[in-house]
């Protein structure tokens, strides 16, 4: 299997004035070519040309507080908190947008810089409206920690006593506090640059500036994909996702409710976080002992769905090649996109809608899990699904829309009733005294107990691609995947690179499994062919794929391509802990992998609870009449206009 | 006196057209920097950076493509002499765009105008049209090989700070009129990423007369560091009011006598984001190294009531702020309240302090020159009229 050498395109689109600053400090020193010498706070050092102050001085462990600069997103000076004295200069200097190109004497703390970060913090709270007790960022938010540091004892410019803005809660995964807004501006340039979305701008000039959307519509009724990644990044309680725990609770309190949890792979990476621990440490069988402790009457793997994902896409893929190659059907849309991540399907549905048809028809795991809980589960359970409440834990703001939509009913009830972000669920856990880290460790629940590793990596970028070649590898090709890839491990479709494409020849056949047999009657027309795969993470990725696509480029010749709306994947999700960066989504994905190494059975289709689903249950097998009712959904062009 | 407020009488009305240009075909490019360089010609907007210092380091610099915009978005309180510039000596402000452009080897010029000149760009786009039929613009300019440049007009919108040079690219380039970080500096980073040299009106009118008469004869007017002469828009309680003509390193007294405007309590030089002068002050001369101006002066008469002055010049910044940075966004609505509290007798001394320190913020830590230099007009007026703001009665706002 060949990686592809990368794929290059434009990279993500910043304002111009902002281009060009993204500076890179950890570059090789000899690949720039120079270096320049600086003094900070009386310490000399050496940075490359083009290092930003405050990069500089992180490197000898001198922090200068900041707000508006997020590692994730360009360079924007605007809150002017980070402001530093540069010696024969007549005004301060935001230092995250000071490049160094000639020796300077910096002073990072003097009287001028402590009396201004201390107005720029009286000026923030003159219109900060809200109490810090009331805010779902009380003790992580940053402009407290600021006031904080910096002494703020008075409110010396004054501090609003009513609400300026109505909070918009029309969306089901965000909801908008402008009361809150410091207008530093992160949420937009995630929108904008990070993400291609770019629902929210800068409305009005001057105090009357604000943080908006196209004619200032609620958030539900623009072309909000509810990636979340504008929470993410935050400082505040600006924006939040739409919190459901009291509803949680009230089922969980209801003596007459079966409430049962789904658990992604993701919030598991990441939700010790929330807990003081160091990021990507994994608290998959801790967090079960204490979902059960808070009253979950089951707790379940949706990396079993996950599988089932696999399974149902990856044969929904062969059963689209077979037409294609086989049948010449020259209707097929190829390459296939998959359609695990909600923001990219609604991304898909508002931007591309020309090419729906290429998306998967197979429901993301959360969904599918939701069908079988209130049908498979509650029949052999006997439990009546009326009384089920079906709860999805998962990495993600976008899945509250996601459960929420109209189509989502395949069960005959609403198949998923909350989604909950990792977030969430750390405070739930929080209120009832538990600490987490200090739970026994406990499994997951049968009949759905047992998953494969392939369902876990689901929560990294290339993992939907990975686990569906490592199945595609053995129920094609007949042979194990270790014989190709050392520990199943394919690397090539691992890591952070924003657009990935790898390919795999398929040099011999194996026999059709019992699984696929009313499908194909052979795999003989697979033989020597070269299955070409892509991965693109974050919206802005999938932009550069989509419209290289329409251009005929590279990723045109491919068969599937796996999109996910976040960076990093669902580690890097709408509802995962905050603060995010590029090293803590790092350590996330190594939690992820390193669980993923630590199962024995790691392909899909060996998972044997998948077997017991489709031998009882889905009985006319992956893509079968039940498995398409179930399983299956389509999709709705939305177009730019309409919410 | 050079000139009076009749344009007929201003230097620029005395010159003869295209000699700069001509001139200038004949000499090398980095002959023509030097001479611009030489005669200590600063940018006439009024922030004074040597003009001949910005075509060097743009003329350096390589590039696929580079620019030169004439900033004529005069948006200054009380300025009115880029209109009159461009009304009258619009070929004079080109001659210089195109002497700028073959300085620096840009091949495209465009003059940002601001929204309410929109009346004068049917003139202007007629020059430029008669230009280029004279062969003074586009292809082979007077006939020199290679020396190619064109210009066109692109309107503002009403912006106060597309004044700035930054902002005004940003806007130019089709985004919401904000301010950039600097560096990089326009003159490495500017227009589309490509160097580019924003100039003033008045800048480039200035440096096609100093290619034609020479870097000594400018330097014979003004003073050693501020070298040349000025158009002034001089308005408020004086008998003449106009744009004028003086050498640099007029004292105030003695432009007041010009404009008969002896009177005065003071006055405002620089515009909104100038400096107000009180009368004890008027042996101070306008120069980039005393009382630095991009020509307005208001004049104001022993009648005027100061708080009402400063007042009415927040109100402008509040509404003009881009809103931006947290120090000019919030900082300026925070000083025109002190004011309304200074009208209603209700602001203590300490808390007058409060904001003089918040003031000192403005000016060291906003992000461009209209916040820094927001507060300076309130600063001044708290400075030099205590007296007359403080101990108010409700009774009198």
């Amino acid at each position: 299997m060949a990686k592809d050498e990368k794929f290059t395109a434009e990279t993500s689109r910043a304002p111009v004035s902002q281009r060009g600053r993204t500076i890179t400090t950890d570059a090789d020193l000899g690949a720039i070519g120079a270096t320049v010498s600086l003094e900070i706070d009386g310490i000399a050092l050496k940075v490359p040309m083009g290092t930003t102050i405050l990069k500089a001085a992180e490197q000898i462990g001198i922090r200068i507080p900041t707000l508006c600069h997020h590692d994730d997103l360009c360079v924007a000076g605007v809150c002017r908190i980070c402001v530093v004295e540069i010696e024969g200069q007549r005004t301060l200097q935001a230092s995250c947008a000071y490049p160094v190109t000639q020796p300077i004497k910096v002073k990072t703390h003097s009287g001028k810089v402590r009396r201004a970060r201390r107005h720029i913090l009286d000026l923030m709270l003159s219109k900060h409206y809200g109490e810090c007790y009331t805010c779902a960022r009380n003790n992580n938010c940053e402009l407290q920690s600021l006031a904080k540091e910096y002494g703020v004892d008075h409110f010396r410019f004054g501090h609003p006593e009513a609400p300026m803005f109505e909070i918009d809660h029309s969306s089901h995964s965000i909801v908008r506090d402008m009361n809150k807004c410091i207008l530093c501006r992160r949420c937009i340039r995630t929108c904008i640059d990070m993400q291609e979305v770019g629902v929210l701008e800068v409305l009005g000039r001057s105090d009357e500036s604000k943080v908006s959307t196209f004619m200032d519509k609620p958030l539900a009724e623009v072309v909000c994909i509810n990636c979340g990644q504008c929470i993410n990044r935050c400082p505040t309680g600006a924006l939040t996702a739409n919190d459901q725990t009291d509803d949680v609770w009230a089922a969980i309190e209801d003596p007459k409710k079966h409430v049962v949890i789904q658990t992604a792979p993701s919030p598991r990476a990441g939700i010790g976080e929330c807990f003081g621990l160091e990021a990507g440490t994994p608290m998959t069988f801790q967090m079960n002992t204490a979902l059960r402790a808070c009253g979950f009457d089951k707790v379940f793997d949706t990396n079993f769905t996950a599988d089932l994902t696999i399974i149902e896409e990856g044969t929904e893929l062969l059963l689209r090649l077979y037409k294609a190659l086989v049948e010449k059907d020259e209707t097929v849309s190829l390459p296939q996109f998959t359609s695990c991540s909600p923001g990219w399907v609604k991304y898909i549905e508002h931007f591309y809608p020309d090419y729906l048809p290429h998306v998967s028809s197979a429901k993301s795991p959360q969904q599918m899990f939701g069908a079988v809980i209130k049908t498979f589960y509650a029949e052999k359970e006997n439990i009546d699904p009326a009384d089920i409440v079906s709860v999805a834990l998962m990495p993600c703001s976008a899945k509250k829309y996601e459960c929420n939509r109209p189509e989502m009913t395949d069960s005959g009830y609403k198949d998923v009733d909350y989604g909950l972000t990792t977030r969430e669920l750390a405070k739930m856990i929080s209120e009832t005294g538990i600490d987490l880290p200090r739970m026994p460790k406990s499994d997951f629940d049968d009949p759905f107990g047992t998953a494969t590793g392939s369902g876990v990596i689901f929560g990294a970028t290339g993992g939907v691609m990975e686990s569906a070649l490592r199945t595609v590898i053995e129920l094609v090709m007949g042979i194990k995947v270790e014989d190709l890839f050392e520990h199943a491990d394919i690397e090539p479709v691992r890591g952070f690179e924003g657009c990935k494409m790898a390919s795999l020849t398929i040099d011999k056949v194996g026999p059709v499994p019992e699984i696929l047999a009313h499908l194909v009657p052979n795999w003989d027309w697979l033989k020597g062919a070269t299955l070409k795969v892509g991965v693109a993470h974050g919206t802005a990725n999938a932009k550069k794929v989509l419209e290289d696509i329409k251009a005929g480029g590279p990723f045109s010749e491919c068969h599937f391509i796996e999109f996910m709306a976040c960076p990093g994947g669902c580690l890097g999700g709408g509802g995962q802990p905050i603060p995010t960066t590029p090293e803590i989504r790092e350590k996330r994905a190594q939690a992820i992998y390193a669980e993923d190494n630590a199962y024995e059975v790691r392909k899909s289709y060996e998972n044997p609870a998948i077997a017991m689903l489709y031998k009882e249950f889905l009985t006319d097998g992956p893509c079968g009449h039940t498995a398409h009712k179930l399983l299956h959904t389509g999709y709705t062009a939305r177009g730019k206009f309409i919410a | 006196m050079i000139g009076t407020t009749l344009t007929g009488k201003l230097t620029f009305a005395s010159l003869e057209a295209e000699a700069g240009l001509k001139k200038a075909v004949g000499m090398t490019r980095g002959d023509i920097i030097n001479e611009v360089t030489a005669s200590g010609l600063k940018g006439r907007g009024g922030a004074g950076f040597p003009t001949g210092v910005k075509w060097n380091i743009a003329g350096a610099a390589k590039a696929d493509a580079k620019y030169v915009i004439c900033n004529a978005d005069e948006g200054e309180p009380g300025t009115f002499k880029d209109r009159v510039i461009l009304s009258e000596f619009a070929d004079l402000v080109y001659e210089g765009m195109t002497i700028a452009g073959l300085a620096i080897g840009a091949t495209e010029g465009i003059v940002y105008l601001r929204a309410e000149y929109t009346y004068l760009r049917a003139h202007l786009e007629e020059v430029l049209a008669k230009r280029r039929e004279a062969g003074l613009l586009g292809l082979k300019i007077l006939g020199k090989e290679g020396f190619d440049f064109d210009i066109h007009i692109h309107m503002g919108a009403g912006a106060y700070v597309c004044g700035e040079e930054t902002a005004l690219i940003e806007s130019l380039e089709g985004h919401r009129g904000e301010p950039r970080n600097r560096p990089p500096f326009p003159v490495d980073t500017g227009y589309m990423g490509q160097p580019t040299i924003v100039n003033n009106v008045e800048t480039l009118a200035c440096a096609a007369a100093i290619l034609n008469k020479g870097a000594d004869w400018f330097r014979s007017h003004g003073t050693e560091k501020s070298t040349g002469f000025k158009i002034f828009s001089i308005s408020g309680d004086c008998e003449r009011p106009g744009v004028f003509e003086m050498p640099m390193g007029i004292t105030v007294a003695d432009l007041l006598k010009e404009v008969g405007g002896e009177d005065a309590k003071a006055v405002q030089i620089g515009g909104a984001s100038g400096h107000c002068v009180p009368a004890s002050e008027f042996a101070r001369t306008i120069a980039y190294e005393d009382i630095p101006t991009g020509g307005s002066i208001f004049v104001f008469g022993p009648g005027r009531d100061m708080l009402e002055v400063a007042e009415n010049f927040l109100e402008f910044f509040v509404d003009e702020s881009c809103g931006q940075c947290t120090p000019c966004r919030e900082g300026n609505p925070k000083l025109l309240e002190g004011v309304h509290m200074l009208q209603r007798g209700e602001c203590s001394m300490q808390y007058l302090n409060e904001l003089l320190s918040l003031a000192e913020t403005m000016q060291l830590a906003s992000k461009c020159g209209l916040g820094q230099s927001s507060p300076n007009a309130f600063v001044s007026i708290v400075k030099h009229f205590k007296h007359e703001i403080m101990g108010r009665t409700p009774a009198r706002a």
